[in-house]
C-alpha cells in the first residue's frame, strides 16, 4: 500500500504513474452519459440537476443523449406504470454496454405510494438490473449527484479482467421484454402472469451489478410477499484511492 | 338562459321531460335519517336529478340548447358496491353565464347487462374520452360510441380495475386494515 502512497505523492508533484485499467475507468467515469428520459416528477429534479444551479455537468453528465445507442446510463426517474415498462426494457436493450441504472425516487425502487395499486411496477429492479438507488420522493438533485458520484465509484472499482462486458466471454444478456397480457404483464421464462394487475409480481428482482449481479435474478427473494427489504451495499464496499488515503488506509 | 339553483334541474325535467326522471329514490330526500338508514341509503339521496339512462341524451340536449349548460367538464363513475348500483355523474357548466356546475345522475346496474348507458359522443363530441375512460376503468359500455376501446389499460387486457370487487394487490398497506 506505500506504493499507492507513493504514487499519490508524485501525482501531486505532476508525475503520473497509472494502470491500462486506471485509466480506462477514468476515462469511462468521466464521461457518464445519461439518457435523455424521464417518466414523473423525478425528472423535474433531473432537469434541475442538470441547469446551471445544481450543473451535473461538473460530473462530466452533461450530455443527455436522444438516443438509447449514445447512453451509459439510464436514470429511471419516476413513476414506471405496467403500460410503459415494456419501452423501458426495450430502451435498455438498445444502449450498449458498459451501461447503468440509476432508479431515481421511491416509484422507480420500489413502487413509492403506488405499490399497493394496480399499474404501477413495483419496482424497476423486477425488470432491469439497477447500479444505484435513491431514495426520496423526488429526491433533491443533490441525491441525483451523490448517486453519479456513486455510480462513479462503482467504476472505479471495476477491473477489465472480470467485467461481464470485455473480453471473449461476452455475457452480455437482452433482458426480456414483458408482454401484455389479459390479466397483466407475461415475461418468458415465467408461467402465467409474471406480475399481474390486481396481484404480487411471482418474479424476483434483478441483483444489482453493484453485488456482482451478471443479468440474473435474486434466487433468495421468491415471492415478493411483504415489505422484503432490498440489498443493500455493503459499507465501505466502494471507495477511491483519495478515500483510502484520507482515511488512514494507506500507510 | 339564466343559472340553475340547486336541486332546480329536476323540477325543471319534471314539467319539460318528466319521463326522463328516475324516482327509486327521489321520495326518500324528506326520509327521516334513522340509525338503520345511516350510511346506508342516505348515501344515495341527492338533490341533484337522477335520470334513466335511457334518457340521458335528451336530458343532455335539453340542458345544452335549453339551458345553456354548453360545457361537458366530467363524466364520472361511482361504484357502489353494496347497493349493485353502478352511478355515473355528468358535470355540465354554462359558459356563458358562468356560475356552478350542474349535475346529472344516471344509476345502472353493475352486470354486463345492465351496465350500459346510450353514448354522447356522436352529437356531443367532448363525451367521447370520458365515456373511453369510463370504460376502459368501470366497464360502462356506451352503445354509439364511435370507438369504445381502452384508453389506459392496454387493448389485450380484460377486467376494470376501478371497480370495488377489483382484486387488490396490496401488501403495503392493507395488512394493517386487515382487508
Amino acid at each position: 500500500m506505500s506504493d499507492l502512497k507513493t504514487q499519490v505523492e508524485l501525482e501531486e508533484q505532476g508525475v503520473l504513474f497509472s494502470t491500462i485499467n486506471k485509466l480506462y475507468n477514468w476515462g469511462r467515469r468521466s464521461s457518464v452519459w445519461p439518457m435523455q428520459f424521464g417518466l414523473a416528477c423525478c425528472a423535474i429534479e433531473m432537469i434541475a440537476a442538470a441547469a446551471s444551479r445544481y450543473d451535473i455537468s461538473r460530473f462530466g453528465s452533461e450530455l443527455f443523449r436522444a438516443s438509447p445507442r449514445q447512453a451509459d446510463v439510464m436514470i429511471v426517474a419516476g413513476t414506471v406504470t405496467k403500460k410503459m415498462v415494456p419501452q423501458v426494457v426495450r430502451l435498455f436493450n438498445q444502449m450498449p454496454e458498459p451501461r447503468y441504472v440509476i432508479s431515481m425516487g421511491a416509484c422507480a425502487t420500489s413502487g413509492g405510494p403506488f405499490r399497493d395499486g394496480y399499474n404501477v411496477v413495483r419496482g424497476v429492479d423486477l425488470y432491469v438490473p439497477v447500479d444505484v438507488y435513491i431514495p426520496g420522493c423526488p429526491p433533491r438533485p443533490e441525491a441525483l449527484l451523490h448517486s453519479l458520484m456513486t455510480l462513479q465509484s462503482q467504476i472505479d472499482m471495476q477491473s477489465l479482467r472480470n467485467v461481464r462486458w470485455y473480453g471473449d466471454e461476452n455475457d452480455a444478456v437482452d433482458f426480456p421484454v414483458p408482454q401484455f397480457g389479459a390479466e397483466g404483464l407475461e415475461i418468458a421464462g415465467f408461467p402465467g402472469t409474471a406480475d399481474p394487475v390486481g396481484g404480487l409480481p411471482t418474479m424476483p428482482p434483478f441483483v444489482s451489478p453493484a453485488l456482482g449481479g451478471r443479468g440474473e435474478r435474486n434466487a433468495s427473494i421468491s415471492y415478493l410477499e411483504g415489505n422484503l427489504p432490498k440489498p443493500m451495499l455493503k459499507s465501505g464496499s466502494t471507495h477511491t484511492v483519495h478515500e483510502e488515503v484520507a482515511n488512514g488506509a494507506v500507510a | 338562459m339564466a343559472l340553475l339553483l340547486k336541486g332546480e334541474l329536476r323540477s325543471k325535467l319534471q314539467a319539460e321531460l318528466p319521463a326522463a326522471l328516475d324516482v327509486r329514490w327521489a321520495n326518500q330526500a324528506t326520509a327521516p335519517e334513522t340509525a338503520e338508514h345511516a350510511g346506508a341509503l342516505p348515501v344515495l339521496i341527492e338533490d341533484d336529478a337522477v335520470v334513466h339512462a335511457a334518457q340521458i341524451v335528451p336530458v343532455a340536449h335539453f340542458l345544452r340548447d335549453t339551458l345553456g349548460y354548453d360545457y361537458l367538464s366530467n363524466i364520472t363513475v361511482v361504484d357502489y358496491l353494496a347497493f349493485s348500483i353502478m352511478e355515473l355523474v355528468y358535470q355540465f357548466y354554462n359558459t356563458t353565464a358562468g356560475g356552478a356546475d350542474v349535475r346529472v345522475r344516471v344509476r345502472i346496474g353493475r352486470t354486463p347487462e345492465a351496465c350500459i348507458v346510450p353514448s354522447l359522443s356522436p352529437t356531443w363530441p367532448g363525451a367521447n374520452l370520458q365515456e373511453r375512460e369510463a370504460y376502459d376503468m368501470y366497464g360502462v359500455v356506451f352503445p354509439g360510441h364511435p370507438n369504445l376501446a381502452r384508453v389506459y389499460m392496454w387493448d389485450e387486457f380484460k377486467g376494470f380495475p376501478m371497480r370495488k370487487d377489483f382484486p387488490k394487490t396490496g401488501d403495503k398497506y392493507t395488512h394493517v386494515t386487515g382487508e
